[in-house]
């Protein structure tokens, strides 16, 4: 029998102080973007400020089950977890009901829960728990194969939901297979990838196929041989790279809905709707910008508490420190959630058991996904892809889903020492 | 069991991608926070409505506390286009008596100022309309009915001296940043130069709106906000009876009559024939009747008394030569000259009327002799040898009466009207060939001078005083306090003390048996004057006098100008010993005499040219 004090012996105090403060500092800035005088007192559960106070103590409660929980449990489990939270997932699409365009919730009782908040937990379990078999290498096309396959079955699910932004979500894990051993050639890839769907979209096909061919004949002429060899195979790039082009054309055009090609055409500068799609990145600017250097204080921000910024307490919640805590405070959260991010990884490397490396390595590429499509939507440098802040954004769901994620991986840390006693 | 890493190193891409996230993001929000301003007006524009309070424009009197101009509520539909949606268009339109059409065009109007700032829909609504509004006007969200105040004249006098208000042209809201789109300002006359007295002095409450433009309260508790100051009450020099008066004298002609008081500088009447109502230029329809006068061929809005500046004085401008003349030491009370009906030197005549002769200073003034004048005004000319240097010191002293400049009081739109400098001769003849014979004609006030009704009146108010004048001025008080300016400076002649009498009483024998006025004279009052013929090339003569009494202690100095009036004793006399008699007794008592004036039409009857004196 351990003595009950050993649940915390091991605990990386670091990362749960940070946890604490970013959820701390959350919760303020929700206060602030829903306050009025009617409402002041902290505890009305008619408020959301009320509420998120609710789940912030449910959370702590989860947190502390899951310490108590043996550590061997998320390994073990991991594959039987991540196939319930499959069924769930199925069963969320077949039953919901729509709540503005998606159908991601599921009813317990009066509360409503979003079950794709969790499967970020239980597919990185999963994926850890696959990639840490022995015997499997990264480098393994069988290995490729299975890994996607476990990405993509819950990203597909959540992506029939309507949940685009979720379901981009698991294209972090590519982080985590880099890390494993997959070729950076891969990440490269994603990137030109994402560069030519961008130019893809600026440009028309024919001023792509200049662009594209002016870079192929410079490569050729820069290259010391110059044989047929390698003209053909610039010749071949060449053309797989214009079917490229004409399918991102084709995908744009046939493929994503009229509000998406919107959003990607407002955040190129192809268009200026600050009516329409643009007046959230606008409003969100516009309330962070006249922050300042040192905010207009609590309570103060005009552009929060007037509505002005649409959901400013969920997928817009930065805007709140933008606004009220200027430049300093947007440095501080910045900074917290970096340190956060980091220590994760720092923490994952000192693991013995590669799977709580990997696991380590999903939790803090989840975070690393969500902070920089969170955070870059509201300064208008990613697109509106509607994805919370983690541990800031009002919503149970999303804060219980991050809560487990995280304190997963602060048990299995702890249990590293644990089993060196 | 366990596993050897292999990657190790791939932390720091890892890690990497963090840091750099993490300074992008940083770079981006210094910024949007620190760098860049305009996120913050963009976010005052967002929530900060400035609620306008207009104050009540000043108010006019005359000297004689008569109300001149005064306000009346009007009332503007405003709408702020952001806000006017789901509005019953086709009851709006009924009420208001507009089709869908124009309804859609001035909404678009609006929206293309802005669409969040209130703009005028509709202004100046009838009592009626807005009653009816009113009631409906909780529905209609966006619209709503700003107070304002309109300019009314109880009297329809002085509409060129009062000036009149509009809204605030683009090149006054560029130049002023006190006046935004659809206010009202000065834009002629009193309205103009006391525009900064009469406004008084816009309010503003600050208040802080949400995304649906519900007020959400008072900015910084309304530190920002201030108080509607009222205009100032402005009190005129004019003489509301007097002033009406003179426009009835001048009705069907045209011309001028500029009463001054010579004490004091302050304009007593000011008149322009013809004039117009100044109610005309008010509101909604003054776009219309502002064409409207701009087209009259007679142009009632050009005011003769001040900018009427081509026509030379005639015979009043010898009393200026008869002053200049002692001056320079070439004339004494008792010169005497012959005059053989007309002014000869060798081949050169200039032709006289039949009077007695020879006659004294006195006496050339009485009967106007042209003769006596061609010799006074040679002899200062050649007084020192050199035409030239006698016609510059001639020069100075004629200046020195106001004429040939403007006094840049608080008068709009002045003229200077021209005393030739000797440049102008020189380049016209060639430099110093020419001589006092060459320009004799200004000795009678004819040729070259350019002078207007005011600057004759103010000459005369100088003549009044015996060697000084204060700038003629329309405002004497504002908000009951006397004004202190260069307007109450007073203006010295180069004339000395003494030369005035003789001048004085030939001015006063002009209205005894003989003299060109006496058929204008009154009994019971001493009067000073002296008639003038302006030669007008294009038709009859313009008939001039200019008038000042009682003889001592003069309360009332003026010059009146009747274009295509002949003589200056056929209407100037006349008009101006009535505006004498007007003023300092109240009552008419020739009526057959008034009467004659009252009746002259020369605008449908121009008379028919005949002699000049």
């Amino acid at each position: 029998m351990r003595r009950q004090e050993s649940i915390f012996a091991g605990i990386d105090w670091v990362t749960v102080i940070l946890y604490l403060i970013l959820v701390l500092i959350g919760w303020v800035n929700i206060y602030a973007a829903v306050y009025n005088e009617e409402h002041q007192s902290i505890l009305d559960t008619s408020q959301r400020y009320g509420k998120q106070l609710i789940w912030i103590g449910l959370s702590l409660f989860v947190a502390f089950i899951i310490m108590i929980i043996d550590g061997k449990f998320y390994s073990t489990f991991a594959i039987p977890i991540y196939v319930v939270l499959l069924l769930v997932l199925v069963v969320v699409l077949v039953t919901a009901r729509d709540v503005s365009g998606a159908r991601s919730w599921i009813d317990i009782g009066s509360f409503k829960l979003q079950p794709s908040e969790f499967a970020k937990s239980t597919t990185a379990l999963a994926l850890a728990y696959y990639l840490s078999t022995l015997n499997i290498r990264m480098e393994d096309l069988s290995t490729k194969l299975v890994a996607a396959i476990i990405l993509i079955i819950p990203a597909a699910l959540i992506l029939l939901q309507n949940d685009t932004g979720s379901a981009l979500v698991f294209g972090s894990f590519a982080l985590v297979m880099y890390r494993e051993g997959l070729s950076g050639n891969f990440l490269l890839f994603g990137l030109a990838m994402a560069v030519i769907f961008i130019f893809s979209l600026l440009f028309t096909p024919l001023i792509m196929l200049y662009i594209l061919g002016t870079i192929g004949v410079l490569v050729f002429f820069f290259q010391r041989k110059k044989t047929w060899r390698l003209a053909f195979s610039i010749g071949a790039a060449l053309i797989v790279l214009m079917g490229m082009v004409y399918s991102v054309d084709y995908v744009f055009n046939e493929v994503l809905e009229p509000h998406q090609q919107v959003r990607i055409d407002v955040l190129l500068g192809k268009k200026d709707d600050l009516k329409g799609a643009g007046y959230n990145v606008n409003q969100s600017k516009i309330a962070i910008g006249s922050g300042g250097f040192a905010g207009k204080g609590f309570l103060k921000g005009t552009q929060t508490k007037y509505d002005f910024v649409p959901e400013q307490t969920t997928d817009f919640i930065f805007c709140t420190v933008g606004e009220e805590w200027g430049f300093l405070g947007a440095f501080l959260v910045i900074a917290l959630f970096s340190a956060l991010i980091l220590r994760i990884v720092f923490v994952s490397e000192r693991q013995k058991s590669s799977f709580a490396r990997i696991y380590g390595y999903c939790v803090a590429s989840v975070l690393l996904f969500h902070f920089i499509i969170n955070v870059g939507m509201t300064i208008g440098l990613m697109p509106v892809i509607g994805i919370p802040l983690p541990f800031f954004s009002y919503g149970g769901s999303s804060l219980l889903g991050f809560t487990i994620l995280l304190f997963i991986f602060v048990k299995l840390d702890g249990y590293r020492l644990q089993q060196l006693r | 069991m366990a596993y050897q890493p292999k990657h190790t190193e791939r932390m720091y891409v890892m890690m990497g991608i963090v840091i750099l996230v993490a300074i992008t993001f940083l770079g981006r929000l210094f910024y949007i926070q620190v760098i860049d301003e305009s996120y913050r007006l963009s976010a005052d524009n967002n929530v900060l409505r400035y609620q306008v309070e207009f104050p009540a424009r000043g108010l006019i009197y005359d000297r004689n506390g008569e109300l001149l101009v005064f306000n009346e509520a009007a009332y503007d539909l405003m709408v702020t286009p952001r806000q006017a949606i789901n509005i019953d268009t086709a009851e709006m339109c009924q009420i208001l008596g507009m089709s869908r059409e124009v309804f859609i065009q001035k909404l678009d109007e609006a929206r293309a100022y802005s669409s969040r700032k209130p703009t005028v829909f509709q202004k100046q609504i009838s009592g009626v309309t807005y009653a009816k509004l009113q009631e409906k006007l909780y529905r209609m969200s966006g619209f709503f009915v700003q107070k304002r105040t309109l300019r009314k004249y109880p009297q329809p006098i002085a509409g060129h001296l009062l000036g009149y208000v509009g809204e605030a042209n683009q090149s006054i809201l560029e130049h002023n940043s006190y006046y935004k789109k659809g206010d009202y300002v000065g834009i002629s006359g009193l309205e103009k130069s006391y525009e900064e007295e009469l406004r008084g002095k816009k309010g503003v409450r600050v208040i802080m709106v949400d995304v649906f433009n519900r007020e959400k309260g008072r900015y910084k508790e309304g530190k920002y906000d201030t108080v509607a100051v009222a205009g100032k009450t402005v009190t005129s020099t004019l003489d509301a009876e007097l002033q009406a008066y003179g426009e009835r004298l001048m009705k069907n002609k045209t011309g001028a009559i500029v009463a001054i008081e010579p004490a004091t500088g302050e304009i007593l009447a000011l008149i322009s024939a013809p004039t117009y109502d100044p109610n005309l230029l008010v509101g909604r329809v003054r776009s219309q009747n502002y064409s409207i006068l701009l087209k009259d061929t007679l142009k009632p809005l050009f005011n003769r008394a001040l900018m009427s500046e081509q026509n030379p004085p005639g015979s009043t401008f010898k009393v200026l030569n008869a002053l200049i003349g002692q001056q320079v030491g070439v004339l004494n009370v008792n010169t005497q000259y012959r005059c053989p009906r007309g002014y000869v030197s060798g081949r050169f005549r200039m032709g006289c009327h039949d009077h007695r002769s020879p006659l004294n200073l006195r006496e050339s003034i009485q009967h106007s002799c042209n003769a006596y004048y061609g010799n006074v005004f040679r002899n200062i000319i050649d007084h020192t040898g050199k035409p030239w240097e006698g016609y510059e010191i001639w020069r100075n002293h004629v200046l020195s009466f106001g004429l040939g400049i403007k006094f840049n009081t608080d008068l709009p739109m002045e003229y200077a009207g021209s005393v030739p400098t000797t440049k102008f001769y020189d380049k016209y003849y060639g430099e110093h060939r020419w001589k006092s014979l060459t320009i004799i004609s200004m000795a009678i006030g004819q040729g070259e001078l350019g002078t207007t009704p005011l600057q004759l009146a103010n000459m005369t108010a100088a003549i009044a005083n015996r060697g000084y004048y204060y700038p003629p001025h329309l405002v004497k008080a504002i908000d009951g306090e006397a004004i202190s300016n260069r307007f109450t400076e007073k203006q010295m002649t180069t004339i000395n003390r003494e030369y005035f009498d003789p001048v004085v009483d030939g001015m006063a024998m002009v209205f005894q048996q003989g003299g060109t006025g006496y058929r204008s004279r009154l009994d019971s009052l001493e009067m000073c004057g002296k008639t003038g013929t302006a030669q007008n090339p294009h038709g009859e003569d313009h008939s001039i006098f200019i008038c000042f009494a009682p003889k001592d202690n003069p309360q009332i100095a003026l010059a009146v100008f009747v274009e295509n009036g002949g003589g200056g004793s056929k209407y100037g006399a006349p008009i101006a010993s009535l505006m004498v008699e007007k003023y300092l007794r109240d009552t008419i008592s020739r009526v057959e005499f008034e009467k004659v004036i009252l009746d002259a039409d020369l605008i449908t009857n121009p008379p028919k040219k005949k002699e000049t004196h």
